[in-house]
């Protein structure tokens, strides 16, 4: 199955609360395989997220955010809003999420 | 001496052989309604309905409650619910479906009528075993039984049924009383280097801790499987943690879908008759 | 970080995006929105000055930091902060036993709250740190949080 991004974004008022829980194994570098050998750092490290098109958030990740990590921000904002969020690994790999704020 | 005998019959047990007449005063709904009092009356504060919640339902557990419920905000198996979704949906080869296995619609809720007995079988089937009896059925290959793939459909169709309370038939043939009396028997018999059986956690000791971790009562705990457990960092089956379980009293795990874990799945399961589905759970 | 090294990321961010969905492996260059200075620091203090020029904080009330008391599990950590400081550029959430104590920062733009909330790796019992930069100047907020050895299969 392709990396997911799942997101869920609420106006409550002009209070819109946006969250996000991205599929990643989010690898420390530092844990071991049956083998022995260390399983290579393997994580996100950059993600961004825009609403109708403008950065509203930078944010940089390290190993420590969990596996199967989850992101949730606020901002001022409307229903109808279009969220979209991109995250980027060590590798270059890039995956990307949206959803209209409910 | 024990030891040996309790061996002796969970052989003649498993291997079907045996008359349920030795059985015959076993009553599982009697059973079934003595387990609640002994949790009634062990946690008075716990609301019926609260036990699918498991370790969460303890009032000493307030703080872990907490934080579960912060993770439940946005559980870590919404991926599996995802890719389980994905699944069932997607038909086989051949066109078909997993619905078209089963006689009761997805919306109406699938899981709460598993497990149940098959008389024509002599076997309990479980979720698992019929969606991969589905796969198999329609020239596919089944996948693992304890976590990916199965874990993620069952987690979606467990899903699917959250709230819809479980009315299992009571066992009342001879083979499914046996099937009931095994599992039973596997539930309340002392095994491995600990000398522990499950019921020593789950019962006598439920509300205690072991080190940090606060042991959640036996009621209820069907009702909430397949769970992600951030031990594993993914989904797993229930009989997947009945392997993990077996092997921390350093015991010899069972094989996932093989006689002794449905059977005891079997019994479980209808301890927890009448509790309302609560898959998939979070859990640390 | 200041409001014109935001825009700057964003660029870059957006290149990055772009290239990414061509299917092309990204140079190393283009990755320099992570702070690897501040990120290989071992000292929670160092991170900080890496990220932000300065270590300088101030205690603040107006800085929430929720995390549990006692970790349910230290690989699976929620953590919130939140805050009504004005102007707020930037909060960045350090555990400061963790091997590199820097665990995520997050870049305001305008029309952001100040609110960021993550799940976290913590590898024993440490301090977790809450640090909000609010009109260039930093804060923070600090709260124990225990992480134990679980009892089965913990």
């Amino acid at each position: 199955m392709a990396n997911s991004v799942r997101m869920r974004a609420k106006a409550t008022g002009n209070v819109v609360e946006v969250k996000a829980l991205v599929q990643h194994p989010m690898d420390t570098g530092q844990a071991k395989d049956k083998n022995g050998n260390l399983i290579p750092e393997y994580f996100i490290q950059t993600v961004e997220a825009k609403v109708n098109g403008t950065t509203m958030l930078n944010a940089q990740w390290s190993v420590a955010v969990s596996k199967n990590p989850y992101l949730a921000f606020q901002y001022t904002g409307q229903k109808g809003d279009k969220v979209e969020l991109t995250c980027v690994d060590n590798k270059g790999e890039t995956f990307t999420g949206k959803t209209s704020v409910r | 001496m024990k030891k040996f005998m309790i061996s002796a019959l969970s052989l003649l047990l498993v291997s079907g052989g045996v008359v349920s007449s030795v059985w015959a005063e076993a009553n599982p709904e009697e059973d079934r309604q003595h387990f609640v009092q002994y949790f009634q009356q062990r946690f008075p504060e716990i609301a019926m309905e609260d036990y699918v919640d498991g370790a969460y339902a303890l009032p000493v557990n307030a703080a872990g409650r907490e934080e579960w419920l912060t993770i439940e905000e946005f559980p870590p198996y919404e991926l599996a619910l995802g890719e389980g979704e994905e699944l069932w949906n997607t038909p086989f080869a051949n066109g078909k479906t997993y619905q078209d296995c089963f006689p009761y619609q997805l919306e109406d809720g699938i899981k709460q009528h598993y497990p149940h007995w098959n008389e024509e079988r002599q076997m309990v089937v479980t979720l698992e075993l019929a969606l991969n009896e589905c796969r198999e059925a329609n020239g596919e290959k089944p996948f693992g039984w304890k976590k990916g793939k199965i874990a993620s459909l069952s987690a979606y169709v467990g899903f699917m049924s959250r709230g819809k309370v479980q009315n299992l038939e009571a066992p009342s043939t001879s083979g499914a009383l046996a099937a009931y009396e095994a599992g039973k028997h596997h539930y309340y018999a002392k095994r491995g280097q600990l000398n522990m059986s499950c019921a020593d956690c789950h019962v006598y000791n439920s509300g205690m801790r072991v080190r940090s971790e606060t042991l959640s009562p036996s009621l209820g705990h069907t009702t909430h499987f397949p769970v992600y457990r951030s031990k594993w960092g993914a989904m797993g089956t229930l009989h997947r943690r009945f392997g993990g379980c077996n092997e921390q009293v350093r015991a010899k795990s069972f094989k996932a879908q093989g006689p002794e874990y449905r059977n005891l799945e079997y019994f479980l399961a209808y301890m927890s008759n009448g509790l309302a589905i609560n898959s998939p759970g979070a859990r640390k | 970080m200041n409001r014109r090294s935001f825009l700057h990321n964003v660029f870059r961010t957006g290149t990055l995006a772009s290239l990414a969905v061509a299917g092309l492996a990204l140079p190393k260059q283009l990755l320099a929105a992570w702070n690897q200075k501040a990120f290989k620091s071992k000292q929670y203090t160092d991170a900080i000055s890496e990220l932000y020029g300065s270590s300088s904080m101030e205690e603040s009330d107006n800085i929430i930091l929720k995390a549990p008391d006692i970790a349910e599990n230290g690989a699976v950590v929620p953590v919130t902060v939140e805050s009504e400081l004005p102007n707020i550029e930037s909060i960045s959430i350090l555990v400061e036993a963790n091997p590199s104590p820097l665990a995520a920062e997050f870049n305001f733009g305008a029309g952001m709250r100040g609110y960021a909330s993550t799940r976290l790796k913590m590898g024993k019992t440490s301090n977790v740190h809450a640090v909000v930069k609010a009109d260039g100047k930093l804060y923070q907020a600090t709260k124990e949080v225990k992480v134990t050895i679980g009892g089965c299969g913990g």
